[in-house]
This record gives structure tokens, C-alpha cells and sequence, in this order.
């Protein structure tokens, strides 16, 4: 089974989304990306959907599984590039993905990423509060 | 009302899943629906045809175009002969899930359309039906 | 050897072709005497040579009056593109079909004049140039009718994004100023439009101005909501600014729940607090 793959970029996990997953994958991916944040000690996930032209409840839940996750790492999740149709579409179906946070686009994603890095205090690799 | 051309899809596994989406957004494209009303079709499909396969044991889908009265729209079915839904409100209103979520599915698909229709009884299986006009 | 069959009235048409063009141009000066503006001389000229041109055409390869007929395409073709003319141009579609009509004055002119001994052959001939002119006038208002279907839609889609343009304030920074009445349409194809613009200049702020907006009712408000909710999936902030004391009450009556959504009385004031977001103020040089 094809699985989806993750790229680590400094502190950070990205993941581009490209194909239309079937929800094994999707599941595949929570799991892969929960493993990797801590192998990696990786301080965020930036998760790129603009190529997902759909966007529904599993995925959506999918993304808040994620975050969930990535919290409780000690890891922030942000969203980027979403399109406006799959926007428009998610508001009425009601779905808020309620504790991501999300970008324009991976540069935004990644600023957004640092600032929340930065605001968590620098730590040195044992974990510790640097003086 | 019409139905100009019809087809059907089974939905046994997950990969029917996204054959089914992927099958709807060809006859939406070609029925020449907007971005906006290809993407809320699509997605209905996606939280229907998921239902069938997760919580119906397996069913099928039914993609039909309609022209009533000079409109043309698109009427998605979905059979399964599943257990079907004890009680269809508590199931329509969202958040209401049954371990894997059958939350927000049917409420987000009735949203998502012009029209929907559900009936199911507990043993004989579950029938809904949406349509979505051009505009 | 092929037998082909010309038409009498063909030959008729060959025998008087530039009298007959000259008669029909002072019939159709006099009925459009008021559009001169619209139609210069040399194309009308053009325009009608081009008909008895064809016309005779046709006619020489087939005695038929079926204008269906493949013969006659090339002359529908003509009569086509001169209708598309017409339509954009803003002519009526009686105007349109004069043209065709007006010809039959100055044919059956010259009918009586080559037939007119003969009643018989007389009465057949304006009959069949009766039943292929008819033919070729309503065909003419046929095509005009689709095209004014389509230049009134193409003329409502350009107004509809005319009136509702995204306007960019400052880099990622976008203003939405509405104007007018919004009906639940409207609303969709403009937030939509603003949904688009926050992708394309990469703006992750954009202030939706309603100062314009006589009356906001529930479904207006609710896409509103709507399209805040939507930028903000997106990764993009909104402001909306402009709320009238009467809008306000409107809103609180209706019971909508603005939220965290933030609001700004003035587009001003929106512009103030988008600079202040990113960290950017205006100075004195």
C-alpha cells in the first residue's frame, strides 16, 4: 500500500497531500505522522492540502485527530492552501476543525510554525530551557 | 421529471469510496455544475457512499441525471441492506456518532443539497437520496 | 453531364443585379432612418450584396424553396453573421428582419417587370420568392434571439463582478467595499470572488466593507458569517467594517451571532487595524 511521504524541514514535519485518499491511507498517515513527530522530536507539522479538491468529514477529522495528537507531542499542527470551493464547502457542512490553525500557503504555514516555536521557549536538544 | 441517463456503482470497500467520488465529479463536470456545486455534490457523495460501506455492510450507488421543467440537476442513490437506523433524527443531527461517526455525515449531506430523502428501518436496510440542481 | 436547374428567379436576380440592390438600399434607408448612427453606408452595401450574392447562389444550383436545404447554407451562413451584427450592435430584432423582409418590395419590382404579361408565371414566382424570403427573415430573427440571450448574460456577469470588485489595499491586504442591495445570489458569486482574490494576491487579511448596504437580512448575514468562516479555513483574516447603527440593530434582532468576528465602524478603521495586524504604520516623510 502506497503510503504518504513526510519531509522533515529543519524542526518541522511536512506533509503534501496529493492524492485522493481512501480512508486506510488517511488512518495510515495519522499513524505515520504521530511516529515520525516523535522519532524526529519535530516541533511542528505543516499539512499542505491544495492539491485536495475534497475535503470531508473523515478527512477533516483526520486533521483534528492529528493536531490532537501533535499537541499533546508538544507539537502545533497548521493547515495551509486550502481552496475556496473546498472552503465554502466545509463551513456548510459544518465542519470547524476546531484547534488548527491554518496558512495560506507553506511559507505562511512555516512562519506561522517558527513564531509558535519561538513562543514555546528555546530548548537545547536534552529538552531544557535554555538560560 | 426525466432521468436522461443513470449508472450504478457498488460500494463494498473503501476503494469504492473514491471511485464513487471520483465517478460523480466526471457527470457533475459534464452536467456542467460550477466548482463551487461540483465540490458540495462530491462531498455528499463522500459522507453517503462511506456510510454504505461502513454502517450498511455494503450497497451500492446510483448516479442519475434529471431534467424536470427545463432544469437539469443530478440524483445521487444509496442502497445498502444494512441494519439500518434506529432512529433517523438523533442520526441526522450532528455530532451524533456511533464510535466510528456517523456524525455530520447525513446532516452535512442534506446540507450540501437541494433535496434529500432518507428512509431506513432497523432490519431492512437504508435508502437516502439527494439531488442537486444546475443553476 | 450534370443537369442543373436554375431558378427563374435567379436569372432574374443576375439580369437586374445593380438595380436591384440600388432600389433595395433607398427601401431600407428609408426604414432605418434613425440608425444611421449605427450602420455606416459602405456596410450596408457590403451587408446586402453579399444577401443577393448569395441569394442567387442559391438559387442557381436548386429550384427548391426548403431553405433547409443544403443549397441554401451558405446564404444562412451570411444571414447568420449579419444577424450576430445586428443583435450586438443593438438593433431590433423587427429591424433585423426587415432587411430580408425589404428585399421582397424590391424583387417582386422586378418580377412584374420581366413577368408581368404572364399572370400565372407571375403569381408563382412572387409565391415562391414570398416563401423563401419568409423562410430567411424568420430565420434571421431565430439567430438574433440567441444572440441577445447571450450578450444579456455575458452584459449581466460584467455587471454583477463591476459591482463587486476586490480591491487590494496594501500587499496582503484586501477591501471589499459592497454597494447596493445584496440579494442571496449576489452574495454567493461575491464572496466567491473575494474567497479567489485572498488566493491569488496571497492576502491573509481582508476587510468586507458594507457602508454601501442599505439592508442586511438573515440569509445575507449568514454569508457573510459564511465567508468569514470560509477565509478563515483558508488561513485568511476578516474584517468587517461599515456597520450602520440600523444594520446593527437588524443583526441583533435577527439573532446572529457575529461571534469572534470582528467588526470596525469604518473602512478607516478596518485599514487601521489591518496596518496594525501586520505590524506596519503609516509615517511622515
Amino acid at each position: 500500500m502506497d503510503r504518504i511521504p513526510l519531509l522533515k524541514i529543519g524542526d518541522f514535519l511536512l506533509v503534501t497531500v496529493q492524492v485522493d485518499m481512501h480512508d486506510r491511507l488517511a488512518v495510515a498517515l495519522q499513524d505515520d505522522l504521530t511516529e515520525r513527530i516523535v522519532t524526529s522530536r519535530a516541533r511542528g507539522v505543516l499539512i499542505d492540502i491544495s492539491a485536495l479538491d475534497i475535503v470531508d468529514s473523515f478527512i477533516g477529522r483526520m486533521l483534528g485527530n492529528i493536531a490532537a495528537m501533535a499537541r499533546i507531542l508538544d507539537a502545533e499542527t497548521v493547515v495551509v492552501g486550502m481552496q475556496p470551493s473546498v472552503a465554502i464547502t466545509l463551513v456548510e457542512l459544518g465542519l470547524s476543525l476546531p484547534g488548527i490553525r491554518t496558512a495560506l500557503n507553506i511559507d505562511r504555514g512555516m512562519d506561522l510554525l517558527r513564531a509558535a516555536a519561538g513562543e514555546m521557549g528555546a530548548t537545547d536538544s536534552d529538552g531544557r530551557e535554555a538560560v | 421529471m426525466t432521468v436522461e441517463k443513470q449508472s450504478e456503482l457498488p460500494l463494498r470497500a473503501q476503494e469504492d469510496v473514491v471511485a464513487a467520488r471520483q465517478f460523480v465529479r466526471s457527470w457533475a463536470v459534464e452536467l456542467g455544475l460550477n466548482l463551487v456545486d461540483q465540490t458540495k455534490i462530491i462531498t455528499a457523495a463522500s459522507e453517503l457512499a462511506r456510510n454504505a460501506v461502513i454502517h450498511g455492510g455494503g450497497g451500492l450507488i446510483r448516479i442519475e441525471i434529471l431534467l424536470d421543467t427545463g432544469k437539469r440537476g443530478m440524483r445521487l442513490t444509496f442502497e445498502d441492506q444494512g441494519p439500518g437506523i434506529v432512529d433517523i433524527e438523533r442520526a441526522m443531527s450532528d455530532g451524533y456518532t456511533t464510535g466510528n461517526g456517523l456524525g455530520l455525515g447525513l446532516g452535512g449531506a442534506k446540507r450540501l443539497s437541494h433535496e434529500f430523502s432518507i428512509e431506513s428501518k432497523p432490519g431492512a436496510g437504508t435508502r437516502i437520496s439527494i439531488i442537486r440542481w444546475k443553476s | 453531364m450534370m443537369v442543373v436547374s436554375t431558378h427563374p428567379i435567379s436569372e432574374v436576380i443576375q439580369r437586374h443585379e445593380n438595380e436591384l440592390l440600388a432600389d433595395w438600399l433607398r427601401l431600407q434607408n428609408q426604414n432605418l432612418a434613425s440608425r444611421r448612427d449605427r450602420i455606416s453606408e459602405s456596410q450596408l452595401r457590403a451587408n446586402s450584396q453579399d444577401f443577393v450574392m448569395g441569394l442567387r447562389e442559391a438559387m442557381s444550383v436548386s429550384d427548391s424553396v426548403d431553405t433547409t436545404q443544403p443549397a441554401w447554407a451558405r446564404l444562412r451562413e451570411i444571414l447568420a453573421e449579419f444577424s450576430k451584427q445586428r443583435a450586438a450592435l443593438g438593433f431590433s430584432p423587427a429591424e433585423t428582419a426587415t432587411f430580408v423582409f425589404s428585399f421582397k418590395q424590391a424583387l417582386f419590382g422586378k418580377l412584374r417587370q420581366e413577368y408581368g404579361g404572364d399572370p400565372a408565371k407571375f403569381a408563382e414566382l412572387t409565391w415562391a420568392a414570398t416563401e423563401i424570403l419568409d423562410q430567411l427573415g424568420l430565420f434571421t430573427v431565430q439567430v438574433y434571439t440567441k444572440t441577445r440571450e447571450s450578450v444579456i448574460l455575458r452584459q449581466q456577469q460584467e455587471l454583477l463582478e463591476l459591482s463587486t470588485p476586490v480591491v487590494e489595499l496594501w500587499t496582503g491586504i484586501l477591501a471589499l467595499p459592497l454597494i447596493g442591495t445584496l440579494d442571496s445570489n449576489r452574495t454567493q458569486v461575491v464572496m466567491q470572488n473575494l474567497l479567489e482574490a485572498i488566493v491569488a494576491k496571497e492576502a491573509d487579511l481582508a476587510i468586507i466593507d458594507i457602508t454601501g448596504v442599505p439592508t442586511v437580512d438573515t440569509l445575507v448575514a449568514q454569508h457573510l458569517l459564511k465567508t468569514v468562516a470560509a477565509a478563515r479555513l483558508m488561513g485568511a483574516d476578516c474584517i468587517i467594517s461599515g456597520i450602520r447603527p440600523q444594520i446593527a440593530q437588524t443583526i441583533i434582532h435577527l439573532g446572529v451571532d457575529l461571534g469572534a468576528v470582528i467588526t470596525k465602524a469604518t473602512l478607516a478603521d478596518a485599514f487601521r487595524l489591518a496596518l496594525k495586524k501586520k505590524n506596519l504604520s503609516i509615517g511622515t516623510r
